[in-house]
């Protein structure tokens, strides 16, 4: 008897958690607790020389967010998964286990404004340099390649640029120097894109976004792919002992699961971002319904698109599952098609951005006009948000870092809720009149 | 944890889903369950290498090692030597009891004379770790009626199947509507 081949649907509601060893609870046990106790003084030794697996202390690893972890590792097709507070510590996580003092990184131009802040501002005050480049242009990524390029990061669906990346020229890039290719899958979500399938090593997360659904919980995720060569000869942090964790050699000792461990004996344990059991619960109550309503958003999504693009008030619509939508070929071969119930559409997620005629005062009308739509900074909601980042999310970027991060001013980012389409259409089209007047 | 030999050479870890039908989840699980005495072939004395790891770990889930490995095998004075508090032989034809399971932490092409000697001394299946997987050795095991497993870590199986590796983020692949037993 061959193992079974889990679908994304049964492993959204499965993966991570079987019921409850001490009392077999069928749903996730919160275990609510900062320390867990030795059986002796052995069994205490045994889990700090990392020989047997097992709890200590929940800024290490706890049960519930165990189950997060494992869960997106399998939605992902990747090795294993780490959890943080916010998706920022997932990314910084990823970044600061992988980089050292002297090393360079090359990065999507159109990334979130907190990713860009970390690379340009933190990271490079930790000597740590990073070549921003055009995220459509695989070519400019091999351009900016250096002998200490020792990462290269980029966006699947760019935020709020809505920038496409092609992965598999972009993986093969960053592994022809011999380095590892992390992606940020924040807009798609594991449901309707798996990077580490186009060759992506580490994959991040903002499960606060789609994972979680629901707006009402921070939370991050880091997952390895498990393929990455470490012992090539330019991650000595994975191959040699490691003197913050008492001589172990990660990839030798863990083998495909070896940077999550080093993220978690190294970076999570050192500087703590950990994430509550509390919030791992109520994030996996989201992830067992994402792909229901990762379908209800790109179905919602596409219809708001196709209404804007129709509307006399509005100058410009960017969402990749339009058909004349510059990268939609990309989005084809990323993206998996959903069932809408009135046929299939390509899964391009809930986000899309459009110009408001009348520039930056009639965009800024538009979101004070809204009835039900959110003025707020969050995406992947069960509402409506709308925001305009120029003066939001990037405002702390220069002008030309807004651009180059896909921000025009007029720009209005709208995350497509899961409230019925024709009272979106209807609330978009009222605050558009508003805005006109 | 991936424990392999250190001389093979490694440049991509092996899949996860090696799927052959008989390193399915239902077959580990019972190879785990029945073999109580484990022989490490090639088990170090030193304790952050990767065979120490996975025999310690298995001596504190309740199986019994016996340690296989000429260079630990005698002490400088003659007497018998011991990893983990068990006497250590020098080849398993040594071995003057039963074991069930004999797993190997030796380079591949080493594996098909373990291979024979595993057969010759009645073990019940022989286990290549993580990285190594000697086709003919698992042909001719298998041939002789021995379960054979290859390119996997009986530590990391048996956390995965019997809990632990999920404390641990990672993806155990396992499904069900089942208390862990």
């Amino acid at each position: 008897m061959s193992d079974h081949r889990f679908q994304p649907e049964t492993l959204a509601i499965h993966a991570g958690q079987i019921p409850d060893a001490a009392t077999g609870a069928r749903a996730l046990p919160i275990y609510q607790t900062s320390s867990f106790v030795f059986d002796s003084a052995e069994h205490a030794a045994s889990l700090f020389n990392l020989q047997t697996f097992g709890n200590v202390y929940s800024r290490l690893s706890n049960p519930t967010v165990a189950a997060l972890e494992e869960r997106v590792a399998a939605l992902e097709g990747g090795r294993a998964g780490l959890a943080s507070a916010s998706g920022m510590a997932a990314e910084s996580m990823a970044l600061m286990t992988l980089l050292q003092q002297g090393d360079h990184v090359v990065a999507a131009g159109a990334l979130y404004g907190g990713s860009v802040t970390m690379l340009a501002v933190n990271l490079a005050r930790y000597g740590i340099d990073t070549t921003f480049v055009d995220a459509a242009n695989p070519e400019a990524f091999a351009a900016a390649m250096r002998p200490n390029t020792r990462a290269v990061f980029a966006e699947s669906l760019g935020n709020p640029s809505l920038a496409v990346l092609d992965m598999a020229a972009v993986a093969d890039v960053a592994h022809a120097h011999g380095v590892p290719l992390i992606i940020d899958n924040t807009v798609p979500s594991p449901y309707l894109c798996n990077p580490i399938r186009f060759g992506a090593d580490i994959v991040v997360h903002s499960a606060t976004k789609y994972l979680g659904g629901h707006g009402t919980t921070l939370a991050g995720v880091m997952v390895e792919g498990g393929k990455f060569p470490w012992d090539n000869g330019k991650f000595s942090g994975m191959t040699d002992p490691s003197p913050g964790y008492h001589g172990v050699k990660f990839f030798e000792t863990f083998g495909n699961f070896a940077f999550m461990m080093r993220a978690r004996m190294e970076h999570l344990r050192v500087y703590g971002a950990a994430l509550s059991a509390t919030s791992a619960w109520q994030i996996l109550q989201g992830v067992e319904t994402l792909p229901l309503r990762m379908e209800r958003h790109c179905a919602n999504a596409l219809k708001v698109a196709q209404f804007l693009q129709s509307h006399p008030a509005v100058s410009w619509v960017n969402y990749p599952g339009l058909p004349d939508h510059p990268q939609h070929g990309l989005v084809l071969r990323q993206m998996r098609s959903v069932n809408t119930g009135h046929g299939s559409v390509t899964g391009a997620s809930g986000l899309l951005a459009f110009g408001v005629k009348g520039g930056l005062a009639a965009g800024v009308k538009f979101i004070e006009s809204a009835v039900f739509m959110s003025h707020l900074a969050n995406i992947g909601d069960t509402r409506t948000l709308i925001i305009h980042p120029a003066s939001t999310t990037h405002r702390q970027l220069e002008p030309d870092q807004q651009l180059a991060a896909g921000v025009k001013p007029d720009m209005v980012r709208m995350s497509v809720g899961l409230e019925n389409v024709d009272d979106i259409l209807w609330d978009i089209d009222q605050a558009l009149a508003k805005a006109k007047a | 944890m991936r424990h392999y030999a250190r001389t093979v050479p490694f440049h991509f870890a092996p899949p996860t889903r090696p799927n052959p039908m008989h390193n399915d989840a239902h077959t580990l699980r019972r190879i785990l369950r029945d073999c109580r005495t484990i022989a490490v072939v090639g088990l170090s004395a030193e304790w952050h290498r990767p065979s120490y790891f996975a025999a310690k770990y298995m001596q504190q889930h309740s199986y019994r090692i016996v340690p296989v490995n000429p260079r630990y095998a005698i002490q400088a004075d003659g007497s018998p030597g011991e990893v983990l508090g068990e006497r250590c032989y020098a080849s398993l034809a040594d071995i003057p009891f039963a074991v069930d399971m004999v797993d190997v932490f030796r380079r591949e092409a080493d594996v098909l004379p373990i291979a024979q000697q595993a057969i010759a001394i009645g073990a019940k299946c022989l286990w290549q770790q993580l990285g190594v997987a000697n086709a003919e050795a698992d042909a001719l095991v298998r041939t002789a009626g021995l379960d054979s497993v290859t390119n996997r870590c009986v530590k990391i199986e048996h956390a995965r199947l019997f809990g632990g590796l999920n404390w641990v983020g990672v993806d155990t692949q396992v499904i069900s509507a089942r208390r862990p037993v």
